[in-house]
């Protein structure tokens, strides 16, 4: 009898451990995967917070060996080309995501087109700077922002659908149905009642998706192309941050690595206030589409 | 008073008219008009504007594939499957070869799979069954941030920072004591194979954790319970209840992950070295499709060159949707079930 309970107590306590060091391992595991993000960090601080100053917003790109200079062209290329692919990805993104949450779609094309989309997040962001350098660039025979902007808003107006999609989903049907019951056209309920209550997940599914497509640089590479002059002209290569921070990150000097660990520090700040303020103002409710 | 059975509707209606319903069942039956007397233009236009907004996502995607064939169809019909095979890349006597580029893809995207996957799994099992719903909310926060770090940052740090690192302390180490296999002697470089992996696995890492978390919370409380009610420990009932539930679903993760991994560009560009040859041991520079392409296409001077540099992106995307549609299929199956009960 006692030697019973003693191997059922051993057997409990081994049961008890075993358990303990699984469920340890994960939380090392999340420790671990935490290491780079914080070691990725910490290093943008150190090397690129000394080369922020007011000059690096404000004037151009210096040639090599003169030291000084900044990305002020690269930072309003970005917030040019960022916003023009908002302009077009986001009534597209919309639209097709009001698509998807009228009551009743579960047909066979509001499955394929939940199924483009979600196909389409996983092209490879060269493959849309190829598409794109095929149908715009060649034709007009010049790099362009318009191309970088229609290459960003592919990439984009996936991510908007699907988070559309999921911000309506958590409007109560109720609501609609009692808008239907008073009379209201379904198109009205749809636009006034159900995007309206929505819209703040709406909104911050934007941000997110704008704040992913500000740090894509392989689209840009062929369609935008870079510039080292201030430009704001849609018919002409345009500067962005993150084709400038490539640029410089894989010269030989030394001074133009300087400046792509600020370009990174600026851009990465962007994004992840970004994301920052999304995760403050909705908690859990509205993450980035995997 | 006499309880009735209750009435059943004839067996035989008029087929004409809808099946009688509550106000949801009719505002959920409502489909695409047909053109009929009665329903007003508005509604019409509505449904015409959003349908084609939706179409337009449907056909960016076959557009994408279509015409990213047809550019690289002069090279196509130039090397058949020649392209494929062989390891000539030759850009100065228009000789082309895809293979260094697809094994580089292939080898560094399974090798950051590989180690991905572990500690995807593992972020994802601790978040969801292990911490405090205050502490996971922020853990998954910062997980999160990972994957919105864009990559030239990722590339940035591979170049500086990870790679004279992984030569300096990983490389000694694995020579050391795993240098009996082929994969790991040879010349200590900071760009390599090896690099392109770590950085992708560190990419990965988020992708296959956020993914399995939904796939964890979609089993069912009921198992759980069943499975503690049976006295299980905390990791019994993850090995009971939440682990075969989940088998497609993480599967489905594992293989999203690879189709990011396998596409990444730039990150992989920066740290690769970019040489086209394929060689057993990982600290070697190597390249992939993405990053040629990258770093090719706008030096590329004749149409052949910039053709072949298309097929590079044509082989590449192919593989990527059918790695995207598998992944994609199998974790349907398995969430679809959650919005149906």
């Amino acid at each position: 009898m006692s030697s019973a309970v003693g191997q059922l107590s051993l057997r409990y306590w081994w049961r008890k451990f075993k358990s303990a060091t699984m469920m340890g391992a994960t939380v090392a595991a999340t420790l671990l995967t935490l290491v780079p993000l914080f070691w990725v960090l910490g290093y943008l601080l150190k090397q690129g917070l000394s080369g922020i100053d007011l000059a690096f917003f404000t004037s151009l790109p210096r040639p090599v060996g003169e030291k000084g200079g900044g990305m002020g062209n690269a930072v309003l290329g970005t917030l040019e080309l960022v916003t023009l692919a908002t302009v077009m990805a986001v009534p597209l993104g919309v639209s097709a995501g009001l698509y998807l949450t009228e009551p009743g779609r579960n047909g066979l094309m509001a499955n394929a087109v939940r199924f483009a989309a979600d196909v389409l997040m996983g092209v490879p962001s060269i493959v849309i700077g190829i598409f794109v350098y095929a149908l715009v660039v060649r034709p007009m025979k010049t790099f362009s922002a318009l191309a970088g902007a229609i290459a960003l808003a592919t990439m984009m107006a996936p991510l908007v659908v699907r988070t559309t999609e999921e911000a309506i989903k958590l409007v109560p049907l109720e609501l609609r149905e009692s808008a239907l019951a008073l009379g209201v056209p379904r198109w009205k309920t749809s636009l006034f009642i159900v995007v309206r209550t929505a819209a703040r997940g709406i909104a911050t599914g934007i941000l997110l998706a704008l704040a992913r497509i500000a740090g894509e640089t392989a689209p840009l590479l062929f369609t935008a192309f870079g510039n080292q002059f201030w430009s704001t002209s849609l018919t002409r290569p345009i500067a962005a941050l993150t084709v400038q921070v490539y640029t410089y990150a894989i010269s030989p000097f030394p001074e133009w690595h300087r400046q792509a660990w600020a370009g990174a520090l600026v851009l990465t700040g962007m994004v992840l206030i970004v994301e920052l303020s999304v995760h403050m103002l909705t908690g859990k409710k509205v993450r980035a589409p995997r | 008073m006499e309880l009735k059975p209750l009435e059943r509707e004839p067996a035989l209606r008029d087929p004409s008219q809808p099946l009688a319903g509550t106000v949801r069942h009719r505002a959920l039956a409502h489909r695409w008009p047909r053109l009929k007397v009665g329903v007003p233009l508005s509604e019409f236009v509505f449904d015409g504007i959003t349908g084609a907004a939706a179409l337009t996502v449907v056909v960016l995607l076959l557009a994408v594939t279509t015409v990213v064939i047809i550019e690289a169809w002069p090279a196509v019909g130039r090397f058949g499957l020649r392209f494929l095979t062989s390891t000539d890349w030759d850009p100065a006597n228009e000789q082309f070869g895809a293979l260094p580029f697809i094994y580089g893809t292939v080898v560094s995207s399974l090798l950051a799979l590989a180690v991905a996957a572990p500690f995807g799994i593992g972020v994802a099992l601790c978040l969801s069954e292990m911490a405090p719903f205050w502490l996971s909310d922020i853990l998954g926060f910062l997980v999160e941030l990972l994957a919105a770090i864009p990559s030239v940052v990722y590339g940035l740090w591979g170049i500086f920072v990870l790679g004279p690192w992984l030569r300096d302390y990983v490389e000694p180490w694995l020579g050391r004591y795993l240098g009996f296999l082929p994969l790991f002697r040879g010349p200590r470089v900071a760009v390599s194979l090896l690099s392109a992996s770590a950085i992708l696995a560190v990419m990965v890492v988020p992708y296959v954790s956020a993914v399995c978390r939904d796939v964890f919370s979609a089993v069912p409380a009921s198992l759980r319970e069943a499975a503690y009610a049976l006295g299980a420990t905390r990791w019994e009932m993850v090995r009971m209840a939440v682990l075969p539930h989940s088998v497609s679903g993480i599967v489905g993760a594992l293989i999203l992950g690879l189709g990011r991994a396998l596409g990444e560009t730039i990150a992989v560009a920066m740290v690769i070295g970019n040489r086209p040859a394929i060689s057993a041991s990982l600290f070697m520079p190597s390249t992939t499709l993405a990053s040629a392409i990258a770093n090719e296409f706008t030096e590329a001077t004749s149409d052949l060159y910039v053709s072949a540099l298309i097929e590079l992106g044509m082989v590449l995307i192919l593989i990527s949707l059918l790695v995207n549609v598998t992944a994609r299929l199998l974790i349907y199956n398995l969430t679809r079930r959650r919005f149906s009960s």
